[in-house]
């Protein structure tokens, strides 16, 4: 499989895993549900281990995990479910996460600038959408008024502005 | 006015290329029905009953002539020659084509507009007071604070997919013109003990079906931290606000359900995270003000040009109001003349209007959330010339503030959602009151019409509301007494059973009749409707059905 990863089009090699799917070799993602019931086993399963988030789960419960990530995936059960935008922010912004966050589910091309303002920075490309597209909705826009995960100041500090 | 810098203007002329080209992926198919809903809606376009509608954003009802010549030029040639003024400060297109759309956007970006976040569950165009910078009753001017509220929420990356819209209005003066108890946020700039001017802060309030007035969260927000603390409030909103049922997905919901005191301490603990970290400076503030700046008055004229004519002095005191500086009047363009929906506008009155503008009132238009305009710097001295040219184009019927001065929501005649028609309910109580001297008697009502319960009419705030209903597939009409959206505010109280459609202006001329046969000397409609309750309203209006 292919993933947009900042920026690129990359081949992928994570397998995400249901909750009764042994973890076997290689990198794998598990459910935070599963994580927090079976967190000391699947630490020591012997590959890169990462975690899938919805907006059901509480971030603070796996917030002392988070560096031991790989990857965390960011579910998108529904184009409208906007739960995930503010995941990524509390994410990177409020617990520090740097590895690799990813956008995975029902998302479409034309929400893929606004994740990665905040802080999405690779694209699991779903059945029928095309990966070149999702690329270039990256730079749909070159204004960004707030500040956001990708930019730590609104833009009045970064530019002059008139009057 | 706010004026766009080179970067305000590349934002909007890239959402015009993105709205062209998701247009083209819908219409070639590669963009399926509920993923281009909400792509289109949040650039303002409904599928209607007819045709597309799409609803223009004026920022906190502001206008240049040659914006307001612009939107004449749009409904020339994309629609069929008006628009419709909305509640919310907004205008509305009711026939564009949807191919069309894409270029009439291109058309607003050449003159600073867009329709960005008119729709859509995302934070909407912030609303304020149509009287902002010239009424002395003023504080401070919120405009700049919606300005920078304008910038702050467009395009905001974590904010676009809420789990319901998003209505945030802003007030500076002491009567409260911008009904910022009926908004999911209402700011109101106010001076604590210390001399310090910031805002209250409202969350929850809101019309549609389950209508309630916002509370208190702070009662003092310095104003530094003006977008850290909303950015806390919409976050806490977004993470746990409703998404199982879009009739309790409003943040009024979440607040009543979490209850206020829990859910201030959830802002509260989110913002103490964020708000060293993007404090609103002082400069930006500054900055953002000086392009509101009050314009060249000049020193108070000679003697106000005056009429002779009764219907002049009619006028006078229906459509103007005072203004700060001596000399100058703000003046109001009836939008509710007889036998016109309730806020629509021709192309030619509209043109007519920039140009009164730039001859009589410094170029600028306001629009109010009653759905009439504002010509807000008049010399008093203009006002007789001013008053004939209004006059001729059919823009001073002397009822702002009246029984006939209605909101009105377009209803079942265009949009999709609604039970029932609203628009020739105005227009038959506008005719059964067409004696002024009775209409003047009768004094300051708001007479509120929707046609279903989403409210767009705010029929609950109205001192009379009336929302339309479907019983077994026909128009059916309850009426509710006593709302306001001022500061008093309140929700009104349910008459009774509905009426049938031909008994509604009827209803209300014995409601009116009422209140003429009660009221003590110099009360008010809504006075006297708080001081006798429903009961004798309901006598008359249901003995004789």
């Amino acid at each position: 499989m292919q993933v947009i990863r900042d920026g690129h089009l990359v081949a992928d090699h994570w397998q995400h895993l249901d909750d009764d799917s042994p973890a076997g070799a290689g990198p794998c993602t598990v459910s935070c549900r599963r994580w927090l019931a079976e967190r000391g086993a699947l630490a020591d399963h012997g590959s890169a281990i990462g975690i899938r988030l919805t907006g059901d789960d509480d971030i603070a419960a796996i917030a002392a995990d988070l560096a031991g990530f790989a990857l965390v995936v960011i579910e998108f059960p529904a184009m409208a479910d906007g739960r995930g935008f503010s995941l990524a922010r509390l994410l990177r912004d409020r617990y520090g996460y740097r590895g690799e966050l990813r956008a995975r589910g029902l998302f479409i091309r034309d929400q893929v600038f606004f994740l990665s303002r905040v802080g999405v920075n690779a694209f699991e490309c779903g059945v029928g959408s095309d990966p070149e597209e999702l690329l270039a909705a990256l730079g749909e826009f070159s204004v960004k008024y707030q500040a956001s995960a990708d930019e730590a100041q609104p833009i009045y500090r970064k530019h002059s502005r008139s009057a | 006015m706010y004026q766009y810098d080179q970067f305000d203007q590349t934002l909007v002329e890239e959402r015009v290329a993105q709205f062209r080209d998701q247009t083209r992926r819908f219409l070639a198919g590669a963009l399926t029905e509920d993923q281009f809903r909400p792509l289109r809606l949040m650039n303002g376009l409904y599928i209607q009953r007819h045709a597309p509608m799409l609803r223009v954003a004026i920022p906190y009802g502001l206008l240049a002539s040659r914006q307001l010549r612009k939107l004449a030029e749009i409904a020339t040639r994309y629609d069929r020659g008006y628009g419709h003024f909305t509640t919310r400060q907004n205008i509305q297109y009711n026939w564009p084509t949807l191919e069309s759309v894409p270029d009439i956007l291109a058309e607003l970006a050449s003159v600073q507009m867009h329709a960005i976040q008119t729709s859509g569950n995302c934070i909407r165009n912030v609303t304020s007071d149509h009287l902002a910078g010239v009424t002395p009753d003023e504080l401070e001017d919120p405009r700049p604070y919606c300005e920078i509220i304008r910038q702050w929420s467009t395009l905001h990356p974590e904010f676009a997919f809420l789990p319901r819209k998003f209505k945030i209005a802003v007030s500076g003066a002491a009567r409260d013109r911008a009904a910022t108890q009926v908004h999911d946020i209402g700011l109101q700039l106010v001076r604590n003990d210390n001399g310090e001017i910031g805002f209250e802060v409202l969350v929850g309030g809101g019309l549609g079906r389950t209508p309630m007035i916002g509370q208190t969260v702070r009662p003092f927000l310095e104003k530094r931290h003006l977008l850290s603390y909303l950015e806390a409030i919409l976050r806490v909103y977004n993470l746990h606000g409703r998404r199982d049922n879009k009739y309790k997905a409003r943040v009024k919901i979440l607040l009543k359900e979490t209850g206020a005191e829990e859910f201030t301490r959830q802002v509260e603990a989110e913002w103490a995270h964020i708000r060293d970290g993007m404090e609103l400076d002082s400069a930006e503030i500054e900055r953002v003000s000086r392009q509101f700046a009050p314009p060249a008055y000049e020193a108070a004229a000679a003697a106000p040009a005056t009429s002779d004519d009764p219907a002049f002095a009619a006028w006078y005191r229906r459509n103007t109001a005072a203004h700060k500086v001596a000399g100058y009047r703000v003046v109001f363009v009836s939008l509710k003349p007889s036998g016109i929906a309730p806020g629509d506008m021709t192309a030619a009155q509209m043109e007519a209007v920039a140009d009164l503008a730039d001859r009589y009132s410094f170029g600028e238009i306001r629009v109010t959330h009653t759905q009439n305009l504002v010509l807000a710097d008049v010399r008093e001295s203009d006002l007789a010339a001013l008053w004939q040219a209004l006059a001729s184009l059919g823009l001073a019927t002397p009822n702002i503030g009246t029984a006939t001065d209605m909101i009105c929501c377009p209803g079942l005649d265009f949009c999709s959602l609604a039970n029932a028609s609203s628009i020739p309910i105005a227009l038959e109580i506008q005719q059964r009151l067409e004696d002024f001297d009775y209409l003047f008697d009768l004094g300051d009502i708001r007479i509120n019409l929707s046609g279903c319960m989403n409210g767009c009419g705010h029929h609950t705030v109205g001192h009379i509301g009336i929302l339309g209903v479907d019983k077994k597939g026909e128009e059916w009409y309850q009426l509710t007494l006593g709302g306001s959206s001022a500061n008093d505010a309140s929700l009104g109280e349910r008459l009774g059973p509905a009426l049938a459609k031909d008994q509604v202006a009827g209803a209300v001329e014995q409601i009116l009749s009422t209140y003429v046969r009660l009221r003590e000397a110099g009360e008010s409609f809504l006075d006297t409707v708080r001081r006798t309750g429903i009961e004798p309203f309901q006598e008359t209006v249901y003995a004789s059905h």
